[in-house]
């Protein structure tokens, strides 16, 4: 069960119109190392995790990254929603227009659709949280890549909080993962209460 | 900046450290400090948004919050819509 809660996560200021920045954010949205697939990465793969602490770490990330959908969410609809068709024309948006109009899709930089073979889930959890600590690096650096990119200095300053927030989780996983090596160390042995009888 | 964005704003601010400190938690659950901080966080966080909905309407469904008639859920702005450049 999940609540929503009427706010963003953190206060998104977009000064002018731009879709061309739009165009390289929607990345973020629906792109292989965006918002969407850093959640539904982790909300698949919390359910085979084997102990509380990292049930709960996939849980609490994976939610906190569908508040870091709706943060891009916010600055693409804010950085094309005045545009003009003329605007759309020079940012190269006009394919997506034709499709989309300006309505949000998860799209990549260059149109292409989300597919969920950006994700893995394998069962073991020392493999998940490896490529939970990658993911979160390659997030890492997309945001850097596109606070080159980016003109707006609200925007810039929204794209450095999530690239911050990458590196928190980082290493809130690498802290899962060491905790997982732990309990995989010692050994686990399960008893029927009325054995032998 | 009006009135609701800077009690938005403030709303945030705490919200932000109940997640970091959640984050924190969920891999030290012993951290008995941290925890204090996340307990005080939690009653300064309850008493704000209390202060918000009142003026504002709710800010989360499902039974968290009721609402004053008429049904104020529904009522614009929705978070994309506010721009803190304002």
């Amino acid at each position: 069960m999940w609540i929503y809660e009427k706010k963003l996560e953190f206060p998104v200021r977009v000064c002018t119109t731009n879709p061309k920045l739009a165009k390289v954010i929607i990345t973020q949205y629906g792109g292989p190392d965006g918002e969407l697939a850093a959640s539904m990465r982790y909300l698949t793969q919390r359910y085979t995790m084997p102990t509380g602490r990292s049930k709960a770490v996939l849980n609490d990330i994976g939610t906190e990254e569908l508040a870091h959908l709706e943060i891009v969410a916010t600055l693409v609809y804010n950085l094309i929603k005045d545009a003009s068709i003329e605007q759309i024309k020079a940012a190269g948006l006009d394919g997506y227009y034709a499709d989309h109009d300006k309505a949000l899709y998860f799209v990549n930089g260059d149109g292409v659709p989300w597919i969920a073979a950006y994700i893995q889930s394998k069962g073991d959890p020392i493999t998940d949280l490896h490529e939970d600590m990658a993911a979160e690096q390659k997030a890492r650096s997309t945001y850097e890549y596109l606070l080159q990119l980016s003109d707006d200095p609200g925007v810039s300053e929204t794209l450095r909080f999530l690239r911050q927030r990458e590196i928190v989780h980082y290493q809130r996983f690498g802290e899962t993962l060491e905790h997982i090596y732990d309990f995989y160390s010692k050994p686990h042995y399960y008893f029927m209460g009325d054995h032998g009888k | 900046m009006n009135r609701r964005k800077q009690m938005l704003i403030d709303i945030m601010a705490y919200e932000f450290t109940a997640i970091e400190l959640n984050l924190y938690l969920d891999t030290h659950p012993g951290d008995e400090r941290a925890l204090d901080l996340y307990n005080q966080t939690v009653c300064i966080l309850k008493e704000l948004k209390r202060d918000y909905e009142d003026r504002y309407g709710p800010l989360t469904n499902f039974g968290d919050t009721g609402s004053e008639y008429p049904w104020r859920w529904v009522d614009e702005p929705w978070p994309w819509q506010l721009n803190f450049a304002d």
